[in-house]
This record gives structure tokens, sequence and C-alpha cells, in this order.
């Protein structure tokens, strides 16, 4: 492969749907060879769509309007489906998302592979593809069918399905995100050293920004169907130009400094609801009535080109230190855990998920339970809340006792002890409107009348900042993020002291992420209510809990205040944690503010 | 289709225009096909196009009163399998599968030879051995509901079951319910028909359409219409039913079907649960 | 780094992959089990669906003006008199010898014994083999049609296919039978509209009489299985597995084969289970029709006429039959499906 001219140079790429609506305009990629292209953006931005495309594929609804690829020497017109097609695992080829539901599921790993291979495969080549990808290049190994495979082992089957053919591109569509974080650390491991030993570019699409920076030279961000902003991958996240950009980068939590996150005001636009002109000005910090006339031009350097008439306005990243970590240390216990142990009991068979868990929750208190799926955690959080009776062991909220089962406590119990849990598009009566679900805590262990109950969750709607008129409306409407703080304030509405939230951001966007935690934090201040936090995101514990409980295989390994388990963590498995998840202030230099960097271990 | 539906939909509603033909029964003597009646005289003698036009009635009402009664037994064994689990749950289903296991005219046949074959008991049979159908998809359908984020919250705000049912639960699987509703009254009128043909819930000289093709068939070969006509009208009954129910449940969009329902096998298929899922 | 590292999180691999044999054999057995406890209980069922008559079967055998002696005489020869379970146990035990009793109505005309197997041996071969001839139609016919329908969902052949299993589903066997009586013997007076076997006979010695019915079975078993198919088939292809390999740059009638039709295979199974079980079922009516002398038709005449006996060994056969199939389909998707059987 020579290095002449850039590896990939995407022109206009356009994709629009069925009806015409545009879902992906004007798209300019560039990227030289061996260079690994960080494609990023939440949902509905198009990164996905734009991935795709690259292999010449327009899903179901959608089609290829324009667009030009150029890859190495070959040029393609991507409108051409067939054309394309003859470029998929010959010349781009495509690392999917779910690799649990991405193998053939009657196929051998062996029989895989060589599918893959044009021409044939021979066993010697199956063994080198596997020994390439470190996977064992046993026969037994070879023998073995998807499901008995890890879903990182899955993963590492399916990068090298896809360089079978040795590619000069890869599309690499969220390949992490199912995989848990220690998992997840070491694929992006293994994509980095592909990219320095092997001649491919690569093209990785994520909504995560921190990871996408671990492996990316360069990074392009995509909003409402058009590239904003690309460059550098250090720069852009240093210097970031375009507003978005900035909100972006200003959203991520870090495990390494404890900033305060910032979300960005407002909905992302869907397909159906962009609006003329900058399709981010609805949002934006620095709009002008010129940002609605049309799409802003891109302005480029050379290095870096921005799509914003005022990017030269957009001011730096300021780093805000976490104050919220000052509590009295003498405040009241709320909730105390004492010997809990909780098991699933099946057929005949007894799991036990949880074991010798005791701590204890003061009043205005976060406290986190952090682990990976299998860990306990949610067990947990559930007995609290009573819907898991446990096996074992005593739980007592401001001094009462709390029974195992919801059933068991009083009302007033009840009634103190709220959780929001972890899927949004499912913890919504569909059927019923939002004023009505919020009010309903409020009438059954307030005692409120109905028309006092809808006054309160008219009130708490506004306080989790949704716009008017929203509680008039039906769940299915409304976006996650949306739904999630209608979660939220229907919690709220039985004026409770403990909060358990189980896992509620996981399935959310960054930036409403962060939203979601700047309202938690807020909500703390104002109501001193206390938050068992349940997350398996180190970064997002730093930016809200003030304490934090590490859990493995059901047992507690460590527990302490964040800045003492973060800064000095004495359990192997925390220091695995720490280890594995991606720190973007590693490659961020900011400008000015005071933030507290807890010292960053050796990756 | 839609043309479809709108024709066959009047075929639906044909018997009830007989009113208007007076006298349902004409008990003329003789056995010819005449030039007087549109489609001849039955074995009896009977006119066949006035018997043919009453012939849908029994047909339909008895389908409907066993469907509704279906949908019924169907829902309360399949919120309650469904929703309490516990020892409820497999009792309850094993039952369903039992039932199941019995080619369904079969249990009809024996239901007849103990109980007798009058109208009630052919809307009872008929119901019972459709239910598991329908069980079924409720109850896949209230587990899958249970499982829910907003029916643990109403849970945790300590509602009672029943409540907890009517509103939470209730509301949110009549989709997948509803939309099988018309493969319920196809099945339920082949049923019924097939019952019907082998005598058993109609008296002669009742006119049924398919008792006709079954009294008249030794007389196929001297007036086909005797058995012909009846068969039409019968088919484009079921037929007519199917699409529209069939395009009911497309616009309610795609769920498991009764017939998917009933091919899902509750053993081996079915995974254990696994632990590292729950936690 | 070293891949054989275990990794934190993800399913179990199997340590032992000798264990792959016992869980199976295990499996079997227990299934097996299931089955004899499910036939039980069917057999309790049926039991007390033929034995709750009001009156004695006797009486109804007979007739209401019969001599009180002669009814006396015949419940006695039939172990009427006894209590209900003691019957019960009674017909178990027959059955654990292997005999199924004796047929009412031939006691009742004098026969001094009566067994009812060789009753319904010739008959019930008579059903098997219409089953099975339809089967062995029904399968390549419907995996044809379901298939194409499935890869070609949304143009053509699939609006065609579709719209013709709607309505075919929907059709009661003895419509279809009529249909095609009219069709092929008062127009046509190409086939016989009733079989004529004697009895003893078998039914493939003459294979015209087997036309009509098979036909008629088909019509609406083959609609009904397409439909499955069909469905099933466009899961799969919706799946990621079948996108991954597209967008790998396999071949069309590669991913067809390998990817959609092996995967498809599985539920089918299940899928034609069910058909061979309704076949079983519909048999009844279209024997009825056509006056095929099988088991269903024997059934209804033993319905008609009272024979407590008869109806219960049948019923008995059927629903053997029907767990036996369902255990056999549960087997081979177990075998088939590689995933299954690590859950087992």
């Amino acid at each position: 492969m020579n290095d002449h001219g850039p590896a990939l140079k995407v022109t206009d790429l356009t994709v629009v749907l069925e009806s015409g609506r545009p879902v992906v305009e004007h798209v300019d990629l560039e990227l030289a060879p061996r260079e690994t292209l960080g494609l990023v953006g939440e949902s509905g931005s198009g990164k996905t769509t734009t991935g795709y495309a690259l292999l010449g594929f327009a899903r179901p609804g959608m089609r290829i309007a324009s667009g030009e690829v150029q890859i190495g020497s070959e040029s393609i017109a991507l409108h051409d489906e067939k054309a394309a097609r003859r470029l998929r695992g010959r010349v781009v080829s495509h690392v999917p998302q779910d690799p649990a539901t991405s193998l053939n599921p009657a196929l051998r790993v062996t029989a895989a592979l060589a599918d893959m291979r044009a021409g044939g495969a021979t066993s010697s080549w199956v063994t080198d593809s596997l020994t390439r990808v470190q996977l064992p290049a046993t026969r037994e190994f070879g023998r073995r069918f998807p499901h008995e495979l890890s879903g990182g082992q899955q993963q590492r089957v399916l990068i090298a399905c896809a360089l079978a053919n040795e590619p000069p591109l890869l599309v690499l569509d969220e390949p992490t995100t199912g995989l848990d974080v220690v998992t997840q650390a070491r694929i992006l491991d293994e994509i980095a050293r592909l990219r320095d030993q092997r001649e491919v570019a690569m093209v990785y699409v994520s909504h995560d920004l921190a990871v996408v920076a671990q492996v990316a030279d360069r990074i392009a961000v995509m909003y409402g169907g058009i590239v904003v902003e690309q460059g550098p991958t250090s720069e852009l996240l240093s210097r970031p130009r375009h507003p978005y950009t900035r909100g972006l980068v200003s959203s991520i939590p870090d495990h390494r400094v404890r900033k305060v996150v910032r979300g960005i005001p407002g909905v992302a636009v869907g397909i159906a609801d962009r609006p003329d002109g900058c399709p981010f000005a609805p949002r934006c910090p620095q709009v002008v009535p010129a940002c609605s006339a049309g799409v802003p031009e891109l302005a480029s350097d050379g290095v870096r080109s921005v799509r914003c008439i005022r990017a030269d306005q957009t001011p730096p990243l300021s780093s805000l230190e976490n104050t919220s970590g000052s509590r009295p240390a003498d405040a009241a216990t709320l909730l105390s855990v004492e010997g809990l142990r909780v098991a699933h009991h099946g057929r005949g068979t007894t799991v036990v998920a949880a074991e010798d868990i005791s701590f204890e929750v003061r009043v205005g208190e976060c406290v986190a339970l952090v682990g990976e799926s299998g860990s306990g955690k949610t067990t947990i959080a559930r007995a609290i809340a009573g819907l898991h009776p446990p096996d074992g062991g005593r739980m007592s909220l401001g001094g009462e006792e709390l029974a195992g089962a919801v059933r068991g406590r009083s009302r007033e119990l009840r009634r103190r002890c709220q959780m929001v849990f972890q899927n949004p598009y499912e913890s919504l009566n569909p059927r019923r409107r939002v004023i009505d679900e919020v009010a309903r805590p409020a009438r059954l262990l307030r005692g409120m009348s109905g028309r006092d109950a809808r006054a309160e969750a008219e009130r708490l709607l506004e306080r989790v900042r949704l716009p008017a008129g929203i509680g008039r409306r039906f769940p299915t409407e409304l976006s996650g993020g949306e739904r999630q703080r209608i979660a939220i304030a229907r919690a709220l509405a039985a004026a409770p002291s403990l909060l358990i939230c189980d896992e509620i951001t996981s399935a959310l966007d960054v930036s409403v992420q962060a939203a979601v935690i700047e309202l938690l934090t807020e909500l703390r201040r104002d109501l001193s209510l206390s938050l068992v936090f349940i997350t398996h995101s180190l970064p997002v514990v730093a930016s809200l809990a003030d304490r934090v409980l590490i859990l493995h295989d059901g047992q507690i390994c460590e527990e302490g205040s964040v800045e003492q388990v973060f800064q000095t963590p004495r359990h192997e498995r925390t220091q695995q944690l720490l280890q594995a998840a991606p720190a973007m202030s590693d490659l961020v230099e900011t400008t000015g503010g005071g933030a507290q960097q807890l010292p960053a271990s050796s990756r | 289709m839609t043309l479809l539906i709108a024709v066959l939909v009047i075929a639906l509603f044909g018997p009830f225009l007989t009113p208007n033909d007076p006298a349902a029964i004409v008990g003329a003597p003789g056995t010819g096909p005449g030039a007087g009646h549109a489609l001849g005289l039955d074995y009896l003698g009977r006119d066949v196009l006035t018997r043919v036009l009453w012939g849908g009635r029994s047909v339909i009402w008895l389908s409907l009163a066993a469907t509704a009664l279906c949908f019924a037994i169907g829902l309360a064994i399949g919120l309650t399998a469904g929703y309490a689990g516990g020892i409820i749950d497999p009792v309850l289903m094993r039952t369903v599968d039992v039932v199941l296991c019995f080619p369904p005219l079969l249990f009809f046949l024996l239901v007849a030879t103990s109980v007798g074959t009058s109208q009630l008991t052919l809307i009872v049979g008929v119901a019972i051995v459709l239910s598991p159908g329908m069980a079924r998809i409720v109850y896949s359908a209230t587990k899958e509901t249970a499982t829910r984020g907003y029916v643990e919250a109403a849970v945790m705000r300590g509602e009672s079951t029943p409540s907890i049912l009517r509103r939470e639960i209730l509301p949110n699987i009549l989709p997948p319910v509803i939309a099988n509703l018309g493969l319920l009254v196809t099945f339920s009128i082949l049923l019924i028909a097939a019952v019907n043909f082998l005598g058993i819930g109609i008296q002669p000289p009742a006119a049924n359409w398919a008792l006709m093709i079954s009294e008249n068939r030794p007389i196929v070969s001297i007036n086909v219409w005797a058995t012909l006509a009846p068969a039409a009208m019968l088919a484009a009954l079921t037929i007519g039913v199917n699409l529209v129910g069939d395009a009911f449940s497309h616009t309610l969009g795609r769920t498991e079907t009764i017939a998917e329902a009933v091919a899902t096998p509750a053993g081996p298929a079915t995974p254990s649960f696994s632990p590292t899922e729950v936690t | 780094m070293s891949g054989a590292a275990v990794e934190i999180s993800g399913p179990p691999v199997p340590r032992e992959r000798e264990r792959a044999r016992h869980p199976f054999a295990r499996f079997v057995v227990r299934r097996l089990a299931q089955g004899v406890v499910t036939l039980l209980v069917a057999s309790v069922v049926i039991f007390l669906a033929t034995s709750v008559i009001p009156g004695s079967p006797a009486t109804s055998i007979l007739g209401h003006s019969a001599n009180p002696q002669a009814v006396r005489v015949l419940d006695h020869r039939l172990g009427y008199d006894k209590p209900v379970t003691t019957r019960y146990v009674d017909w178990l035990g027959h059955l654990a010898h292997g005999s199924l009793g004796n047929s009412a109505i031939l006691l009742a005309q004098g026969a001094p014994k009566a067994p009812v197997w060789p009753t319904i041996r010739s008959p019930l071969a008579n059903s098997v083999t219409l089953a099975l001839v339809t089967t062995l139609f029904l399968i390549p016919i419907s995996l044809t049609l379901g298939v194409i329908a499935g890869v070609k969902s949304g143009r053509w052949p699939d609006h065609v296919i579709s719209v013709m299993s709607l309505v075919f589903v929907a059709l009661p066997e003895f419509v279809v039978a009529t249909i095609l009586v009219a069709v092929f013997f008062v127009a046509l007076d190409l086939l016989p509209p009733v079989s004529v076997i004697a009895p003893g006979e078998w039914a493939l010695t003459n294979p015209k009489v087997l036309v009509l019915p098979v036909l008629t079975l088909l019509a609406v078993s083959v609609a009904w299985t397409v439909r499955l198919v069909r469905v099933g088939t466009i899961e799969v292809l919706k799946s990621d597995y079948v996108q991954t390999a597209r967008l790998h740059g396999i071949s069309e009638p590669k991913v067809l084969r390998r990817y959609v039709l092996r995967n498809s295979l599985a539920p089918s199974i299940q899928i034609f289970a069910l058909s061979v079980q309704y076949l079983f079922g519909g048999v009844i009516i279209t024997e009825v029709v056509f006056g095929y002398p099988g088991i269903g038709k024997q059934l209804v005449d033993a319905v008609n006429s009272h024979d407590t006996s008869v109806i219960q060994a049948i019923a008995l056969v059927l629903a053997t039959i029907y767990i036996l199939i369902n255990i056999f389909a549960d087997l081979l998707v177990v075998l088939l499906v590689p995933k299954l059987r690590t859950q087992l």
C-alpha cells in the first residue's frame, strides 16, 4: 500500500428517506492511510447511517442519494448499489455493534472465518487469523459455536472476519457498546494494535466520545445529519470550535477529574423535525438569526473544519470543580443495611446474587454502587426497594425496620423510599398521560385529592425542567431523556427521603446523561434527598457521588469516599476498573480553572 | 385486499337479510331440482335458496358466543398465570398444555358422548378447546408487561393486585390480544361448522350451512347446488372473517399470532433463567 | 496480553465438553417421563368423559325399551356395575397388559368376546397411510412456498402466496372436500367421491381412492404451514447475522443457503410437528366426508352408537400419537440447534 494521498475521501455523501427527506447531508470525510477517524454523534445524528453508507448500504426505507468515495485508487459512486456491493469485504469491511447476534449461530468459528475469505481458506490461514486477533488457535476453539464464546471473544472473531481479505478500510460500528468496561478496554487495545501493525485505515463510529478519543487520530462530530466539526483528536477536544462540540465535551464525566458536567439544554432533533438552517440553532448558546437562514458553509484551514458562522466566538472549555462533596460528617443516618443476603431461587437451584452487604447512607448523601453485570448491584437495589425480598440481613430507613417485601411496609415507609428504573422506554405506562402518571404517587402515598395531586405534578414537571404542557402528552411521543425526567418527577411526587436510581442514565446519550446528573445534583441540594445510585460507569460516579461501593460477584470489594477510592484504590478489582475506564482528561488540556486532578494511573 | 374485505363483509351480513324472506323452511314434497327455484330443491324437497339464506345465522351466533367465552376464559387464565407466578403459573399452564394435546375435534366428540349435544355444550366445549391459544398469548403478554418499570413502580406504591391488573397490565396487553381476535373467530367458526357437519349441536329441520352440506351429500350428482351453495357461503364467511382479522392485526402491528403461540413449545426451547442477566 | 486470559464476563464456557453426552440422554428421559405423565392425565380425561353418562351404557346401546334383565347382563359384562375409580384402575390394568377392552356393541350383539384392537387395527393403518402420504407432499411443498414467500417478501410472489394461504386456511375441510368432489366427480367424473376399500384391505392397493382425501388435507395444512414458515424465514432475514454477512460481501446465494435456510430449519420442525398433529385431527372430518375407512370415521361411528370402549381406545391412541409427535419434534429441535444443548 502506498501512502500517496488520502486512504479515504468521501465527497458530498447524502442519504435520504424514501420520501426525500434527508437523513445525512453533504458529508465530506478525509482519512490518511493507517489513520483512524472517529465519527461521533448522539442519537439521530446520522453517524450510523453514514457508517453504513461507506459500505454502499442503506437501511430499509433509506436510499443513498449522492456521494462518491475514493478508497486508495478505487473510486465508487455510492448510490450505485451494485458497484458498492463489490467493495464489501474486499475494499471496505465492517465490524458490527452487537457481537452476540452478528454471528451465524449455526456456524462454528472456523466455518465463519472461512466464509469471509474470498477464494477459499486453508486451515493454516484460519489459525493465522485467530492468532492475529489474540484468540487461541486450537482445534478445540475453532469448533466452538458463537454461543460458546464470551462477548469479547465474539467481537474478536468478527474483527478477524472483517480483516479476512485485508481491506484498506474498516468501518467499526460501536463495537464495544455491548461489552463490559474491562473487555471494552481490551478490545480497544486490540484495535489500537491493529492500527499500528496493519495497513488499515479505520472509521470508528460511536456515541461515546471518551472511548473514541482513545483510538482515533482525527474526529468528526455529527449533529442533525451534518458534520459540524472535524479535526485532530487532542486539538478538537481541547479547543472545540463548534458550540455543539464544546457542549458535548463539557458533558462527559471523567473519573480522573472531578469536574461538573453540563448538559446541553433542549432535545436532540430527530429526522422529522430538523429545522431549516443550522440544525443546532434551537439549542445553541451563541445563536443569531442568521443561523437559521441556511446550513453553514464548511470553513476549513486544511487541518480542521467547522460548520458554524460564529465559530470564532466559541468560548474555551472551562473546568469547574465538583464541590458537592462537602457534606457535614455528622448528618444523620437515613438508610442502614446490615448483612444483606439476596438470592435467586429457581427450580431446584439457588444462586446467591449478593452476600454480606452492609453500608449506610446519610441524609443528603449520594452513595454509588458500582460493578459489572453479575456483580449483584441491581439485586441489592431491588431488595432495598422491596421488590426482591432478601434471604438474610436487615434494612432500616430512618430508624424503622424495612420489611423485605413492599407489601409488608407501612404507607409511610413506602412513600419515603422511591425508585427510578433503568429503561426509560418501559418505565412509564404508555396508556396514561404524563400528568396522571406523575400525580398518582401523590394521591396514593400522600393522600392528596385529585386536584391537589395534579397541581403538585405540574409543579414537579417544571422542577425537572420539562416544557409546560408536557403533562397532557403520552410517553410514546417523548424522548428517552424526557421520559427519564418524568420518571424522576413521578418518584419525587411521593416526597421521598431516599431515591434509588438503577442505572438510570445507561440508556441515554451523553449530553442527556449530563443533564440528568445536573438535575439530580440540584435536587439533592435543595431537598436534602439521599441517593443510592447504581451504575457500571466510574466517570459518572465521580461527577455525582459522595461515597462509592465497588461490587464484584455479589460482594463488596471496596468502599469509601470517592476521593479515597479513586485516588488510592486498594482492591485489585477497583484498580482494574479504574484503569479500564476511558478518560478524556489525558488528552484534554484545559485552560484555567482549578480542576481537582486525580493522578492518572499508567495505562 | 381492502376490496376483498368489503365484498366479504357483505357476505357476512347476508344472512341477516333473511327476515325479508317469508316462511323459513318450506316443506314441499318431491326431491327434484326445479326451474321455479333458483337453486333447486334439497333431498327432502325444500327450497335450497331459502335455506341457504337462513343457514348462516346459527353458525354465526354460535361462533360469536363461543369466541366471547373463549376470550374470557383465556384472559382469566393467562392473566392469573402470568402475573401470579409461583406455583399457580406452572399448574395453570400445564393444564393448558394438556388440553392442547388433544385434537380439537376429538375433545369435542368425547364431550359429546358424555354430556350430550345441546347448544350450550357446543358453545362451552368450543370455548374450552380454543382457550389454550388465547391463554398462551395473554400469558406471554402479561409476563412481558409485568416486568416493565411502570408496573414495578405501581407495586412500590403499594397498589393492590386487582388495581395493578386493571390499570397497568390489562390496557397494555390488549393490542396483541385484540389483534388475534380475528383469528380466534375464524377458528371458532371452523370448529363449529365441523361439529355441525357431524350433526352435533343442531337439530334438523333447522337450516344450517354445514348441516346442509352433510345432508345433501347423497344427492350430489343429482342437484349439486344443494351442497355447493351452502359450501360457497360458508367459505365466503370464513375467508371474509379471516381476511378482515388479518388486515386488522396488521394495522395493530405484527405481534405473535395464536398459531405461533401454540407452535412455541413451553418445553426445552424456553431457557431456564440465567442469573447473569438478572443482576 | 494473551487471548487465553479469562474474560471477566460473558457466558460461562463449558469446561468439560464430555458432559455434552449425558445432559442429552437425561433430557430424553425427562421428556419421555413428561410425556407419560401427560398421557396419564389425558387418559383420566378420556375416561371421565366417556364414563359420565347419565344412565348406563347398556341402556343407551340397547335402548330404553329393552329388557331390564338383558341390560343388567350387558352392564355386568361391561363391568359397569363397579364404581368409577375401580373401573378406571381396571382399564389401566388392561392397558398395561396390552388389551384395549371389549367393544360394547359387539358384546351387545351377542359375541362372546369382542376385543377392540383387531377392529381398529386396520382402520388405524389406513389413517396412518393417509396422514403419511399427505405429510410426504406437505413438507416439500410448504417449505418451498414458505421460503419463497419469505425471501420475496413484499413482492408479487409473496402477495400471491400469502393471499392464497389466507384463503385456504379459512376453509373448513368439508367445504374443500365438497368443492373438490363437485369438480372432480360431478363435473369431470375422474375420481370417486367415496373411498371404497374392503375392510382389511390396504388403502395403497387402490391409490385413486386416496387422491381426493389427500388433496383436501393438503389444501388446508399447506396453507397453514406456509404462513408459519414464511414468518420464520422473514425473522431470520431480519437478523443481525444475515445483515453482517451481507455487509461482509458474501454472495447472496451463499447467504441464503448457509445463513438463512440453516437457521430457519429448526423452527420449521416445530411447525411441521404441529402440522402432522393437525393432520391427525383433521383426518376425522375428511374420512367422514369420503367414507374413508380410517379411525376418524370409526370414532364418529362409535360416538353415534355409544360404544364407549371403542371411543376410549381410539381417543387414547390419538392422544398417544399426538404426544409422541411432540416429543419427537422437541428432541429433533434440540439435536439440530446447538445452542439449546448447552442449556440442558
